[in-house]
């Protein structure tokens, strides 16, 4: 069928970690696919991630150009239908994130192509590939076929794949950009850093997290006797952080902060994956929700399957007469 | 400004059992209940937000069945001027890219400055439909928007980025905007607006009228097919807590304190 084409995503000076993991699962996938594994890099000034994809790929597409020092969705747009067209490969993998949605839609309809977002897997079923996602934020595994002649596009799921490797020795490819100068209906203007609170959850050994579950902004109280009671900081979904019961510096997940804590106690939190790539690297997760089928379940160390207002308010007291 | 915005009438499965129905490529949604997308939510605000700066129009845009009538009344009561909603079972809803060719129908034979949608609906989570719509319009887009800017002929767009970066942009109009949630604060309908909301027009459309071929829309003409749904298989090592909700408090506490976990 062809190639397998993974656009390397980077920013402000950092390749980001979808791309290794996407050339992880490539790699198991061109095989069966008769074709190679093609990084494709578009950039400025950023020679030393060429050289590293070479370690994950067996080609590496370069184009370098000042035109694309900063992703610009029209820009990168207009080389990928160059670069596809060229190159015919069989599969493009890009990230399933802020820049890849900005993009492949996009790209999907310009070119026609077979395409579907949020992959999470990729199987083999009698000799055709079929991508796998999710429907109802998890609760739900859908196998898609593609129909029609590659090349296949999707968006593929962050933190889905351990990344293996450096194992190869591929080579870079420069290749001329086929944009020779600024277009322009999107101009990239500047970066705005994340606002800064007055205590940084990355560093909190007990944290206390808080989501739509509650309900109320008034029922906040229970999550602060908790949280007072074990000396834990409180965080909180995306959902409680923009309905305004906490500031936005205390959201935990990908748009949020990624917490390291030694106990992470998810209070009403259903477990989205965007909420779980956030903190399912702590010591000892609890998690507290009512609906059994409820995502957070699969990172917990241990499950309370209940109402929140009942058990809350027990459990505070309880630990409470504990410590003493 | 003239404004659309795309709404989306979504389940809240979030406290609810799903079960795949007997086609295997459905799901039994006779126990859901059913509102508003919540990113559309912010989306008919941030429109609503314009026009009551700029002057100009809101159009509110659903695709779906009569029952997403009440919510998009609401959308109205907000401050919508008119509606229309698209009902055809001929149009392929599981292909995002399907979805949008309807949408731009309905945009293109109409003059427009901006074009709002959700950044994601939550029930299948594509993050396609904004995107895909703004390249069948042949306008400029912004996607994950939560800060949004309107000047002259042109918008400043913040793009909420990984780890809450935001990425600032500047597009000229005509152009789709996805909005994220937490860009504003979604109002409630004031009495007055869900009564005039009444009046307001709600047209309803097959894609013949949107001058759409079935052939254009439906599965057969999709390139991808969903195949199956299942439920996944959920492994989880967590010990589960059993008891009356005050002794697995109790038990819990225990476990934390004696356990050395705190
Ligand atoms: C681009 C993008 C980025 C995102 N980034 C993030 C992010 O960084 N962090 C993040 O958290 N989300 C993020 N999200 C949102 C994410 O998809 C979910 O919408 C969000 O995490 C849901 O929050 P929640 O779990 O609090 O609410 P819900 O999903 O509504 O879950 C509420 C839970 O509470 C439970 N519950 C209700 N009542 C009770 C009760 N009485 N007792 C016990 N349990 C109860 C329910 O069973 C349910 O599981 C992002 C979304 C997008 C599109
Ligand atoms: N059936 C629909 N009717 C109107 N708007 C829709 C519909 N489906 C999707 N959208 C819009 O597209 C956005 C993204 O949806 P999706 O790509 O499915 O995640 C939603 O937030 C809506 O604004």
């Amino acid at each position: 069928m062809g190639d397998v084409f993974v656009l390397a995503e980077h920013r402000q000076g950092v390749l980001r970690d979808v791309t290794l993991e996407m050339l992880t699962k490539a790699s198991g996938l061109a095989e069966k696919l008769g074709g190679e594994t093609v990084a494709v890099l578009i950039g400025s000034g950023v020679d030393s991630f060429a050289e590293k994809l070479t370690g994950y790929s067996d080609k590496v597409l370069f184009v370098d150009n000042p035109l694309f020092s900063d992703y610009n969705s029209e820009k990168y747009q207009k080389v990928l239908v160059e670069l596809i067209k060229q190159y015919n490969p069989g599969l493009v993998m890009i990230g399933h994130t802020t820049q890849g949605v900005d993009l492949a839609p996009a790209l999907a309809v310009e070119m026609n192509l077979p395409f579907v977002t949020d992959v999470i897997d990729l199987e083999f079923v009698e000799g055709k590939l079929q991508p796998v996602r999710q429907y109802y934020q998890g609760k739900v595994n859908a196998n898609f076929v593609f129909k029609g002649e590659p090349p296949y596009l999707i968006t593929f799921r962050e933190a889905t794949v351990e990344v293996t490797g450096p194992s190869r020795q591929g080579k870079v490819e420069k290749v001329e950009s086929p944009l020779k100068e600024d277009i322009g209906y999107r101009k990239f203007i500047e970066y705005v850093e994340a606002e800064v609170g007055d205590v940084d959850i990355t560093q909190s050994e007990i944290l206390v997290a808080v989501g739509r579950g509650i309900k109320e902004e008034k029922n906040m109280a229970l999550i602060e006797d908790l949280a007072k009671a074990i000396k834990a900081d409180i965080c909180g979904s995306r959902a409680a952080t923009d309905a305004g019961w906490l500031p936005h510096d205390r959201q935990v997940g990908t748009s949020g902060k990624t917490v390291k804590p030694k106990l992470y106690i998810a209070i009403g939190i259903s477990g989205a994956f965007q909420h779980l790539a956030g903190m399912k690297g702590a010591k000892t997760i609890v998690a507290i929700n009512k609906d059994p089928d409820a995502p957070i379940f699969s990172v917990a160390d241990f499950a309370i399957i209940d109402d929140l207002f009942k058990v809350l308010p027990k459990l505070t007291e309880k630990l409470k007469e504990l410590r003493g | 400004m003239k404004t659309f915005v795309c709404i989306k009438r979504v389940p809240d499965t979030s406290e609810a059992e799903v079960k795949v129905d007997a086609t295997g490529k459905d799901v039994d949604s006779s126990r859901f209940s059913f509102d508003i997308n919540d990113a559309d939510n912010y989306a008919v605000e941030e429109a609503v937000l314009i026009k009551e700066a700029k002057g100009g129009t809101v159009q509110v845009i659903c695709m779906g069945p009569q029952d997403a009538d009440v919510m998009i009344r609401m959308a109205l009561a907000k401050g919508g001027d008119s509606a229309i909603r698209i009902d055809d079972p001929r149009i392929n809803a599981v292909d995002p890219l399907k979805v949008a060719k309807v949408l731009a129908a309905v945009i293109k034979s109409q003059e427009f400055d901006l074009v709002l949608t959700g950044c994601m609906a939550s029930d299948d989570g594509s993050m396609a439909v904004g995107v895909a719509l703004a390249e069948e319009l042949g306008v400029p887009h912004a996607a994950m928007v939560k800060k949004l800017e309107v000047e002259d002929g042109k918008v400043k767009a913040y793009r909420e980025l990984e780890g809450g970066i935001a990425e600032v942009v500047e597009i000229t109009l005509p152009a789709v905007i996805t909005i994220q949630t937490g860009i504003n604060e979604p109002r409630y309908a004031p009495i007055r607006g869900i009564r005039e909301a009444q009046k307001k027009e709600l047209k309803v459309l097959k894609i013949d009228d949107l001058g759409l071929a079935e052939d254009e829309v439906n599965a057969a003409s999709s390139l991808v097919e969903l195949q199956k749904l299942y439920i996944p298989e959920v492994v989880s090592r967590a010990e589960v807590i059993e008891g009356a909700p005050e002794e697995k408090a109790e038990i819990m506490a225990t476990k934390l304190v004696k356990g050395g976990l705190l």
